[in-house]
């Protein structure tokens, strides 16, 4: 425990780093999957093709990537944005799936019902369909922000610092303890993205509130006599 | 006032739903289509609202073609209630109402006053405004819908099937509010029911049709259990069996009417009541 705390510091700072590195690329990859999910959804010849290739992505090795990477786009290869340019891909390969499902978990008859109202089509996207694939499209990205967060460490192979580094440096000079303090640190990052994801759903989609209250309404509004 | 003039729907795997049909569905009343499921009903009034557009013919609202009005805006200026109450999900109760308020633009505070207006028009307390519509039972959401509908004051007012999911008690309460709600309002109604009791309690036109939207009858309820066009209309309402064939039974107290079950009805009172 002595090494934590006389390096709490280098954690802090280095855990701040790691944050802003993994939450750019977790909200890029946020917002390019809902155009490429509605997309795949939409169209359903593109369909195949959009979600197999996204899923693909997730399959290249994240070492692998960062090496690649660099030549496609010219990027230094030990730049923040190789590191985050990477994360993105793994982020849009674990969304875009999340929005297409997402989107086919809207219920039909909630949306003719929205287009019957006089919705325009962009609006109707927005306005009904859009939150109310909400709760499915948040479980992917709470998926997505838990990975993304651990999948940041390996930026330090390629020179990018951040908590990776606590594992490196603890490997060579064999001080277990900053191993363990990158390992805890990294949990705790991605717990409480994960809650504040949560009650950002919470607080946006307020109609997924405590089921269990709305089950009591619901026997309250039987109760009483009005039908 | 709304036409349909030789009008025909065919989907490209070559299903006739309707087949040349035309009808004058006058205002200010309530006309019902009835048949049995897949007849084409929802189908012609899915037309009315341009949610579904005909592969000929042309329909027309007081004297306008509606091919020709952008589709949005016209189903703006059109009510809809729906099976299932088709209430959005992740509004409240007063979101709900004031949907189409709030797409016309009218602001927050202005539609929600409608909202709440409405909710009293169609005997919701207004504490069930900030609910969401999964907290509510379905003939309080059925009734959500009823004052969405009205909510932009629309002439028109289009029903598919609006009481199908509630249970019987429920329904025949919500059809006694939607007859006390027309003498009120003055509509033009198009009321979709496979149930021909339904029809004839609240149609001023009931409309009976078959496969590919066929008009087999037109006609005020009376006219039509006083005149069925053929025998499968009379089977269809069932002047022949059930509540609907009565006969006359002669008691010491003067002539009762009997249905086909052998239970009394009711008393006949003659003309001048003398007997």
């Amino acid at each position: 425990m002595n090494w934590i705390a006389e390096n709490i510091g280098l954690i802090g700072s280095l855990s701040l780093e790691h944050l802003r590195q993994s939450l750019i690329a977790i909200l890029v990859g946020f917002l390019l999957s809902i155009p490429l999910g509605w997309v795949a959804w939409r169209y359903r010849l593109v369909r195949g093709p959009v979600v197999t290739l996204t899923g693909l992505l997730y399959t290249i090795p994240s070492l692998a990537l960062l090496m690649i990477l660099p030549v496609l786009t010219g990027m230094s290869a030990i730049s923040e944005a190789n590191l985050i340019v990477a994360l993105t891909l793994y982020a849009v390969a674990i969304m875009v799936r999340g929005v297409v499902d997402g989107l086919d978990s809207v219920d039909p008859a909630a949306r003719s019902a929205a287009t019957a109202l006089g919705y325009g089509s962009a609006r109707r996207f927005f306005a009904v369909d859009l939150p109310l694939a909400g709760p499915v499209i948040l479980a992917g990205l709470r998926v997505t922000a838990v990975s993304s967060i651990s999948l940041a460490t390996v930026g330090i192979l390629v020179g990018v610092t951040n908590l990776g580094y606590l594992f490196t440096n603890g490997l060579q000079r064999r001080i277990i303890e900053e191993v363990f303090a990158g390992i805890l640190a990294v949990a705790l990052i991605a717990l409480a993205v994960d809650l504040l994801l949560i009650l950002i759903g919470r607080w946006l989609m307020p109609w997924t509130r405590d089921p269990k209250k709305s089950q009591q309404a619901v026997k309250h509004a039987t109760r009483q006599q009005v039908s | 006032m709304i036409e349909f003039e030789n009008v025909s729907k065919h989907y490209v795997d070559g299903t006739m739903a309707v087949e040349n049909f035309s009808l004058t569905i006058p205002a200010r009343k309530t006309t019902v289509f009835v048949g049995s499921s897949g007849c084409g009903k929802t189908t012609l009034l899915r037309m009315i609202n341009r949610m579904v557009d005909p592969s000929s013919g042309s329909i027309r609202i007081d004297e306008q073609e509606i091919s020709t009005k952008p589709a949005v805006a016209l189903r703006r200026s059109i009510g809809y209630v729906m099976q299932n109450s088709g209430l959005l999900p992740h509004f409240t109760v007063a979101e709900n109402i004031a949907t189409v308020p709030r797409l016309e633009g009218q602001s927050r505070k202005s539609s929600r006053v409608r909202a709440l207006e409405l909710m009293e028009t169609v005997g919701l307390p207004a504490s069930m405004a900030d609910r969401y519509p999964h907290q509510l039972s379905g003939g309080q959401q059925q009734r959500v819908g009823v004052a969405r509908g009205l909510a932009s004051d629309p002439n028109i007012l289009l029903m598919d099937e609006p009481f199908g999911a509630v249970d019987p008690i429920v329904r025949a309460e919500l059809q006694q509010e939607l007859i006390r709600l027309q003498q009120e309002l003055d509509k033009t109604i198009v009321f979709v029911t496979h149930d021909i009791d339904e029809a004839f309690l609240l149609g001023d036109q009931v409309v009976i049709l078959a496969a590919g939207a066929q008009k087999l009858q037109v006609g005020s309820p009376s006219e039509i259990i006083e005149d069925p066009a053929n025998d499968f209309v009379a089977s269809f309402i069932g002047t022949d069996r059930g509540a609907r064939a009565l006969s006359v039974k002669h008691t010491p107290h003067g002539r009762v009417l009997v249905d086909s079950q052998g239970r009394t009805q009711g008393r006949l009172i003659e003309d001048g009541s003398s007997s």
